[in-house]
Parts: C-alpha cells; sequence; structure tokens
C-alpha cells in the first residue's frame, strides 16, 4: 500500500520511492479491478439507455438558448438516470422465462408433448390438456388479455367459455349457425362471436347483449383494447370500426380488395393488418380511408398474418406455401420458410416464437424472426385434423392449437412472458382489481384519431410547414411518410443487367469508382481534423519519436 | 433434456389470509403500449379535473365595511391576522381562522389611506386627516369587546393629508408620503428628515424589506423615485408614461419590484437597471390599483379598475394564470397574499374583504399519501404537456364578464390598429424612429 509509510515526514524526496515488486503487482491488481468495474458501470448504464430508453438523445449542445439547453440536459439526465434504474429494477423479477434444451444427439423437435409432460411438474404438465369435441369443429380460439380465459367457437355453432386453469366452465352456447371468429373483448367479462349473419357479444354467463346489425357476415374480428374499438371485416371487403365503450360506430371502410383471407392487429400501434386474396397485406387505421401501406407479400392469397408484441415483425403465410418475415420498420422482406402444405395459421409469442399451424401439423420456431432459424423448436401433429387456429396464451408457456376435433393445449416452454406487470394485466387478478382496472382503462382510453403508424406521435412537433397544414391531417402526412419509404424506383432502360439491377437496389454499396474514392479520402481527412492535430503531428513524427511528444496545454 | 416452464404458485401472488396481494411490476416498455398516448389522455384528464375542481372564491371576512376598502395590513410574522382600512376612517382587525373580526375601531376621520406593521406587530395607519396613529399588539385586545375603546397608543401630526406609509424592516423608523416623504422616528413627534424630488403629490411609498435602507416611492408627476436612507436622498428617478398607483418589492429578490400602472399594466423592475422592464404584466382592462407579491416571490396578485384581480406567475410570460371576479365585486383598491401564500384578500368599493384561494383547484385538507401521490403526478403530467393545442386550450380557457369581454376586444382592436399604423407608416418610407421594445415603452426618462 502507498500510506502505509510511518515515521518523520518527507517533505520532497529526491529519488523516487523504491516500491517492492508485490506491492506494485498489487497496485496493477487493484487498479484493473477499479477499471474493470468502472467498465462493467459504464456497460451496463449504456445496455440501460438502449433497453429501457425512449428514442435518441437530443443533441443538447447544439441549443443555443441558455436556458432551455439547461433544461434540456436537466430532462436528458433525468431520463438517462430512470433507464438505468429501472434496468436495476430488473433485480425484483421474481420469474425466468422458461427453456428447453436439448442435450447430446436430441433435438428439441423430437420431443413430444409427453415426453415434456412426464419431465415437468405436475402442475405445470396439466396445463397441457386436449378437449375432443369431434361435432362442431373446427374451433377458432382466442386468449383474454391476461391469459386466464380461454374462448372456443366451433364452426357449426358450438361457444365455450371456461377459465382454462382451473378448468371451470363459465358459459357453454349452441347457437345452431355458423361461427367464423371469437373474440374477448377488455377482460373477460364479454366476447364478440360472429356468426352467420350480424356479429353479437355475450357476457360471461352466456346472455345475448347486443346484437351489431352493421357488422355483417363478419370472418375476421380485432379487438384494439386500449381504444375499446372492436375492427371487423366481412366477405364484402368492409373494414368496420365500432367503439364497444359507448357503442359508437366509428367507421367503416372499403378495402375494395374483394373477400379478406386473415386479418390481425400490431399492439403497438393498434393498426389492423389484414390479408388479401391478391397477395397484398394492406395496414389500416381508423382515421383514413385508404390503407396507410400496401405491400405485396404473396403470389396467391394470404392465408394468416400475425404480428410480433415489440411491432417490428410481422410473418404472413401465403397460398404458395411460404411463410415470410417482414421488418414492418422498412417493409422488407427478412426472410422465409416453406410449408409442406399452405399454413392455415400463424401467431407469434410474447418473447418471438413463431406458431405455424398448417395441415395436421403445428410447428413452433423459436428465434426465426430476426434470424433464420433452421429447424422448428417443437413439433406437433394432431393426426387427421387439420388445425384451424393457433394462439399463445399471454403470460403462460402455452400454445392452444383449435382443430377439427377440438382443441389442444401444447407446452411451448420459454414462449411466454415470465414476468407480468401487475398494474397493466394481471393472470391472478381479484374480482376488486378486475374492476378498478377496468374503470381506469376506460379513464385513459385512447380515441381512435390517435391510431397512427408511430404510436409517439403525440407531443412530438409537428414540422410541417402552415401552408402543408391546410386541410391536410397528421395521419395523411404519416400516411405520404411510409408510401416515401416503399417507393421502388422505376426500371432504368438499358442498364437491367441483373448485377446492376441488384446494386441498384442495394444503394450501389460496393462499386468503387473515382468519385467514390474521392469522397472516401474526404471523409479520411475530416475524421483526422476531428481528432484534432495532435494525431497529425505524432503521424508526421512517426512512431519512434510520436511517444515523446505531448500536445500543447491550451 | 433440460426444460423449464412458467409455473407460477398461486400462494405466492394470492397469499391467503390477507387482502393486500402483491403487486409485482416488469418495466419493459413492450408490456406498456401507447405510453405516450396514455400519458396524454392522464394529462388531459387531469387538467380538466384541474378546471372542474377550481372554486377560487371562499368567502368574505365578518360583515366587510361600511365604506370601500382602500388598505390591508399584513404581518409577514403571523399567520392568522390581518388589518383593513376602510373610506369612513374605521380599521377592523380580522381572525382569518374562522374569518370573524376581532375589533373594530375608528381611527380616523378621512379615509383611511395607508396602513402597515411595524417589525413588533404594532400598527401604523395613515389617513387623510392628516394624522398618522400607532396601535398596540393585537395580542393585548384580546378580550375586549368592540364596545371598549380601542385607544391609539401614539398619534402623529402631519401638515398635508397623508397617502401612504410604510414602516423599517428592524429600526423604529417609518416613512410617510404626503406631498413629500417624511421619515419618522416613532418615539418623535415631528419627523426626522424631509425627502422630495419635484413631485406635488405622492402616491406610495415603500421600504425595500431586504435592503433595508431603500425606499421607493411613486408620484403623480408619474415618477418612480428611490431613496437610499444612509445617505438621506433621493438615488435615481424613473419617469413612466403613465402614473404608478402601488409599489410592491419582492420578498425574495431584493433588487426586483412590482409597479401597478395607471396605464393598466404592471411591471417587473430591477431598481439597478430601470431602463427597461424586467417583464410587463398586460391583460388587466383598467388602471391597476394594487399589487401584492405572494411571500414567495413568485407570483403576483394585481387588484384592477375593472373590478377584477389577476394572479400572474413573475418569471413565466406576462399573461395572467389565473383571473378572480364575482357578479357583485366592485373596482378594487387593495390586494394581499396571506403569509402561507394559499390565499388571497381582495378589498373593493362595495367595503366586502374577499378570500380567495391563491390556486383555484387546491383544496386544504389533509391528504392521503395516496392522494398527494396523485396530484403531484398529475401536476407532473400537466406540466409535460402544457404545450399540446387541446390540453392549453382548456388550462388557458376562463369565463370573462360581459363588459371585460368586450373592452379586452376593443382594447385588442385599438392596439392593433396603432400597431398596423405604424407598420404602414414604416413599409411606406417614413423615417420613424426605431422601435421600442414593449418592455421599453412605458420608460420615458431616467434621472440620476
Amino acid at each position: 500500500m502507498a500510506s502505509d509509510d510511518e515515521g518523520p515526514l518527507v517533505v520532497a524526496s529526491t529519488r523516487p520511492k523504491k516500491v517492492s515488486a508485490k506491492t506494485s503487482l498489487q497496485k496493477h491488481r487493484q487498479d484493473t479491478a477499479a477499471e474493470a468495474e468502472e467498465k462493467a458501470i459504464q456497460s451496463f448504464r449504456k445496455n440501460a439507455v438502449e433497453q429501457y430508453g425512449r428514442g435518441a438523445q437530443v443533441p443538447v449542445k447544439s441549443i443555443k438558448t441558455k436556458r432551455l439547453r439547461e433544461n434540456m440536459k436537466r430532462m436528458e439526465h433525468k431520463f438517462k438516470e430512470g433507464a438505468v434504474q429501472a434496468k436495476a429494477a430488473e433485480l425484483l423479477l421474481e420469474e425466468n422465462p422458461g427453456y428447453l434444451e436439448a442435450e447430446g444427439l436430441e433435438k428439441t423437435y423430437h420431443f413430444s408433448q409427453k415426453d415434456l409432460q412426464k419431465e415437468l411438474d405436475v402442475g405445470t404438465a396439466k396445463k397441457g390438456f386436449e378437449l375432443k369435441l369431434p361435432n362442431f369443429g373446427p374451433y377458432c380460439i382466442d386468449y383474454n388479455r391476461n391469459g386466464t380465459d380461454l374462448l372456443l367457437g366451433g364452426r357449426k355453432g358450438h361457444v365455450a367459455a371456461f377459465d382454462w386453469r382451473s378448468s371451470s366452465l363459465h358459459t357453454e352456447l349452441q347457437l345452431n349457425e355458423t361461427i367464423r371468429d371469437v373474440k374477448w373483448l377488455h377482460n373477460s367479462q364479454f366476447f364478440a362471436v360472429s356468426q352467420k349473419k350480424y356479429v353479437y357479444i355475450y357476457d360471461l354467463k352466456g346472455i345475448e347483449i347486443h346484437c351489431l346489425k352493421n357488422h355483417i357476415e363478419v370472418t375476421n374480428m380485432e379487438f384494439l383494447p386500449y381504444h375499446f374499438l372492436l375492427a371487423t371485416i366481412g366477405n364484402a371487403g368492409w373494414l368496420k370500426y365500432q367503439d364497444t365503450s359507448t357503442g359508437q360506430h366509428v367507421c367503416e371502410i372499403n378495402t375494395k380488395l374483394g373477400s379478406p383471407m386473415s386479418m390481425t392487429q400490431n399492439q403497438r400501434n393498434a393498426i389492423v393488418h389484414v390479408g388479401h386474396a391478391k397477395g397484398l397485406v394492406t395496414l389500416w387505421s381508423p382515421n383514413v380511408t385508404t390503407p396507410l401501406v400496401k405491400m405485396l407479400c404473396h403470389k396467391g392469397p394470404v392465408r394468416a398474418v400475425a404480428v410480433d408484441r415489440e411491432g417490428y415483425y410481422m410473418a404472413t403465410a401465403g397460398q404458395e406455401s411460404l411463410v415470410s418475415i417482414w421488418d414492418i420498420r422498412t417493409y422488407k422482406k427478412v426472410h422465409s420458410y416453406s410449408t409442406p402444405i399452405p399454413a392455415n395459421s400463424l401467431h407469434i409469442s410474447d418473447r418471438g416464437m413463431l406458431a405455424i399451424g398448417w395441415g395436421s401439423h403445428t410447428q413452433v420456431w423459436k428465434d426465426a424472426l430476426r434470424t433464420k432459424a433452421n429447424s422448428p423448436y417443437i413439433q406437433h401433429h394432431t393426426p387427421a385434423n387439420v388445425v384451424e387456429d393457433v394462439r399463445f396464451c399471454p403470460f403462460e408457456d402455452i400454445l392452444g392449437v383449435g382443430h377439427v376435433g377440438g382443441f389442444e393445449s401444447l407446452i411451448v416452454p420459454g414462449a411466454g412472458e415470465a414476468n407480468f406487470d401487475a398494474l397493466e394485466l394481471n393472470p391472478f387478478e381479484s374480482k376488486k382489481q378486475r374492476q378498478e382496472a377496468e374503470v381506469r382503462l376506460l379513464l385513459n382510453k385512447l380515441k381512435p384519431e390517435m391510431i397512427s403508424l408511430d404510436p409517439d406521435v403525440i407531443g412530438t412537433l409537428d414540422r410541417r410547414k402552415a401552408g402543408e397544414k391546410d386541410g391536410e391531417t397528421w395521419q395523411d402526412a404519416e400516411k405520404k411518410k411510409a408510401e416515401e419509404k416503399i417507393e421502388i424506383r422505376n426500371r432504368q432502360r438499358g442498364k437491367n443487367s441483373a448485377l446492376r439491377r441488384h446494386l441498384r437496389k442495394s444503394g450501389k454499396k460496393n462499386i468503387i469508382d473515382l468519385k467514390r474514392l474521392k469522397l472516401e479520402e474526404m471523409k479520411e481527412k475530416r475524421k483526422r481534423l476531428a481528432q484534432g492535430l495532435a494525431e497529425s503531428k505524432r503521424e508526421e513524427l512517426g512512431p519512434a519519436v510520436a511517444r515523446f511528444y505531448r500536445p500543447p496545454v491550451r | 433434456m433440460k426444460i423449464k416452464a412458467i409455473s407460477r404458485s398461486t400462494s405466492t401472488y394470492v397469499p391467503q389470509g390477507t387482502t393486500s396481494a402483491p403487486v409485482p411490476r416488469n418495466l419493459n416498455p413492450a408490456l406498456h403500449p401507447f405510453e405516450k398516448a396514455r400519458e396524454y389522455t392522464r394529462a388531459l384528464n387531469a387538467t380538466k379535473l384541474d378546471r372542474l375542481f377550481a372554486q377560487p372564491f371562499l368567502g368574505q371576512l365578518g360583515n366587510g365595511h361600511i365604506d370601500g376598502v382602500y388598505t390591508f395590513a399584513v404581518d409577514p410574522k403571523v399567520l392568522n391576522r390581518v388589518a383593513s382600512g376602510s373610506g369612513d376612517g374605521v380599521v377592523k382587525l380580522w381572525e382569518m381562522t374562522d374569518r370573524t373580526e376581532v375589533y373594530s375601531v375608528k381611527a380616523h376621520d378621512g379615509v383611511v389611506k395607508d396602513m402597515c406593521y411595524s417589525g413588533d406587530g404594532k400598527l401604523l395607519t395613515c389617513a387623510s386627516d392628516q394624522k398618522v396613529k400607532l396601535w398596540d399588539h393585537p395580542s393585548k385586545l384580546e378580550g375586549r369587546s368592540t364596545k371598549d375603546q380601542v385607544k391609539p397608543v401614539m398619534t402623529y401630526l402631519g401638515a398635508n393629508s397623508f397617502n401612504s406609509i410604510t414602516h423599517h424592516r428592524y429600526d423604529q423608523v417609518f416613512a410617510t408620503a404626503s406631498s413629500s416623504i417624511g421619515i419618522w422616528d416613532l418615539s418623535r413627534s415631528k419627523p426626522t428628515t424631509t425627502l422630495s424630488w419635484g413631485s406635488d403629490s405622492i402616491n406610495v411609498v415603500r421600504f425595500n424589506p431586504t435592503e433595508t435602507s431603500i425606499l421607493a416611492s411613486a408620484g403623480t408627476d408619474r415618477s418612480l423615485v428611490f431613496y437610499d436612507l444612509r445617505m438621506s436622498t433621493p438615488v435615481t428617478k424613473l419617469i413612466t408614461t403613465m402614473s404608478t398607483n402601488a409599489i410592491c418589492w419582492n420578498p425574495i429578490e431584493p433588487f426586483n419590484l412590482a409597479i401597478g400602472n395607471e396605464d393598466h399594466n404592471a411591471y417587473i423592475f430591477d431598481m439597478r437597471k430601470l431602463e427597461r422592464a424586467l417583464n410587463v404584466l398586460k391583460d388587466h382592462v383598467a388602471a391597476v390599483m394594487d399589487v401584492c407579491y405572494s411571500p414567495t416571490g413568485q407570483e403576483l396578485v394585481t387588484g384592477s379598475y375593472d373590478r377584477t384581480l389577476r394572479i400572474y406567475s413573475v418569471r413565466e410570460h406576462g399573461h395572467s394564470r389565473d383571473i378572480y371576479h364575482t357578479k357583485r365585486m366592485q373596482r378594487i383598491f387593495s390586494v394581499a397574499f396571506t403569509p402561507d401564500s394559499r390565499y388571497v384578500l381582495s378589498g373593493s368599493d362595495d367595503g366586502n374583504i374577499r378570500l380567495w384561494r391563491a390556486k383555484a383547484s387546491e383544496r386544504s385538507h389533509v391528504r392521503s399519501t395516496r392522494e398527494r401521490m396523485k396530484l403531484e403526478y398529475d401536476e407532473a403530467l400537466k406540466k409535460r404537456y402544457q404545450h399540446m393545442p387541446e390540453i392549453r386550450r382548456i388550462a388557458r380557457h376562463r369565463h370573462l364578464p360581459k363588459s371585460i369581454k368586450k373592452m379586452s376586444e376593443t382594447k385588442k382592436v385599438q392596439l392593433g390598429s396603432i400597431k398596423r399604423k405604424d407598420d404602414n407608416r414604416r413599409k411606406n418610407g417614413e423615417k420613424l424612429s426605431a422601435r421600442v421594445p414593449e418592455r421599453q415603452k412605458m420608460v420615458v426618462k431616467n434621472v440620476q
């Protein structure tokens, strides 16, 4: 240690103090330990801001007004500290997500449900079950928002709502007419059923509360919980939004693309994605009468659409036996998977697992969105029963499969979000909590006008000029912006070799010509300038002398 | 095979035998969609609730006065007592907790023009009957009925009718304003010094509470004069376009003072830099008769001849945060903040003393932690989204009496036409002097 010198105080020593090799090594170790700790803290903070921060930092230094600059600095500091604290609060998370790992020559997709159930504890194994309902299938299914209740709708008129964890039946209805889709509303007290002609709303006791007569021959329904909107689309291709808290019919939009094949919602921004027979997927908000985005995803009908929780990726299943993954920030294809026969149903779990139902098979793919997976994670076969609907249960490692012969609940370790937020959605809520949450949800109900591609648009600056604003709503502006993004350049005559086309589309990144070289040089020069003169001076002096050079103190 | 699936035990999340279930949190942003939109909705609701609960008027003190109330005296050291002086020479002392009268005394023969507390809690009153009277500490009057004659401790006689009085923060010295400024010692019957600088009549005089030897006065010759008692001379004089009715020093920032002017505005000045105002507080449609800083120095209440009182946040833009009015309230001649800065008093021509909340939607009951946290959260939300058009519209909306609305519209048109005319003249090439900033417009001249 440096501080344990005793005896008379040496005011100024002429010689450097002798330090033993041992102490110097210790000191070195301490220093490196402190350095490592500092590094760890820095990386922790960086991760925290990346994970919990809300977008890019404001360039504070360029603000000219002193008062504003100081305020912004304080705000930025506050946001950063908030993110760090949120990251630190991860320590309090009680649960860990599930996993399934193969050992040795095993493959996870070889494990059957029976194998998994054997290895799991009894309570968890019980969650995988099968309901044989051979008479009224195929079944469409829906879990409610906190994953406690399950709704089954048999095509031939059988509806059952039950608490699947305690397997207690809430209600069972025989409607004696075709059922095309079922959907829970904001909590497990109400559900909507699209029947032969109209959509009906029932309560948990099975009592018919409403008949929505302007929703005719509905094939697909989606419920937007924060806006209290029931979005439906029927055979005629009309997309209709109805407010379920006030009963107001918000809007109806003619898609003009014929009978829809599939529909889903983006949970991040409440945009409805509709898959059409032409191979198009269109994105809709209730504020604009034309689609916000049109994506040509497949050569034939789009049989199923699914969007992940974060709203980054969309999976579509086409008639040509392809399941494609799309990045819906750039509207570009990421990659695609093929299925032996066209898939019927898709769903993406909270932790990003992709479930595909094709024929009588159900497959779950892990890490299949951002990267291309080589093999499925889990497979399941229901012989002779064509899968109608697959859905992950929120906050559970469960995949519900509705098929011709009934319903099956499959265990998919690692699919569900392990740690719920009780102030948002609570699977263990009491009656009182449910009622209070309902009131709170109603108080914070969002207006349909707030639906837009960017959910954080509120509170940001409207940068359009005064002239541009006239008559044009910000939704229109957003649509325009989205269109710009997916603009594909026209074919250029005489320049159409495969390589050129590729280069053109990939932004000419690997063409190195004179102009490019010049630009690179300029870039380099600027970089050197930014690093300061010291660097260039060192270069000038050469490596042998440069180490003695110290930049002058300014 | 290594396997684990989520299995939550019910006993952890729904413990038996207790009603308080644990509330696990997960701050992952993906679990909280639409956070901006939901926050905005909450801010909007909070703003609406704020307006819903806005009930500024609390009531009047006792039965008020018979004549108009022209002055208040608030002792900064005592929370529950306020004195008021009326046009018929009556001075009343009020108990604030139950809004009752402690005593009432016919103090003067003329109008009680001004009152102030001395440092040791004695009351000084001055009136148009050329007298200044000193009244004893109110605690010594406890238990006396109004029938007992309350007698002044001391009476000082002057040559002219007094307009204003102010007491030194520590010393036994007070200053009066009549045709000149008299500096008095409490123990002497004649003024020790007389100061004047040009004016024939002085409206108001005020000691600086922090820089205690500085004195500010305003006269009918549109002057605002600063004196330093250490030199017994005037220091500097500012001539404004119209005369000043009231002066109030900022209790926190010693250099700053607010003046209420005949030109419908209140101005904040730094006494070291009188060539331009720090802020111009607009919105009144008649002369500002009285101004008073809150003890925090952040807010200013003004009472006006247009029968309204307005509250300004001094640091922010020059428009009022709130406007208070009633159907029966007449022209306001005196306003005061209570020393806890939570209430505002107004005295008007109709003889009533009205008590208002400084924050219209605030309530004074004891709050539970939950309620307090909710209010704090709402406050932060309102601040965060204050610039959103709908929130701003709701937060700013006030119902105005028809006459005030009409007058403010007329005023807007008048000012607009003056500006337009000036613009047109400049546009057509007329050589005019440079445009004067709004904060310098009322400054006519600075004299050293």
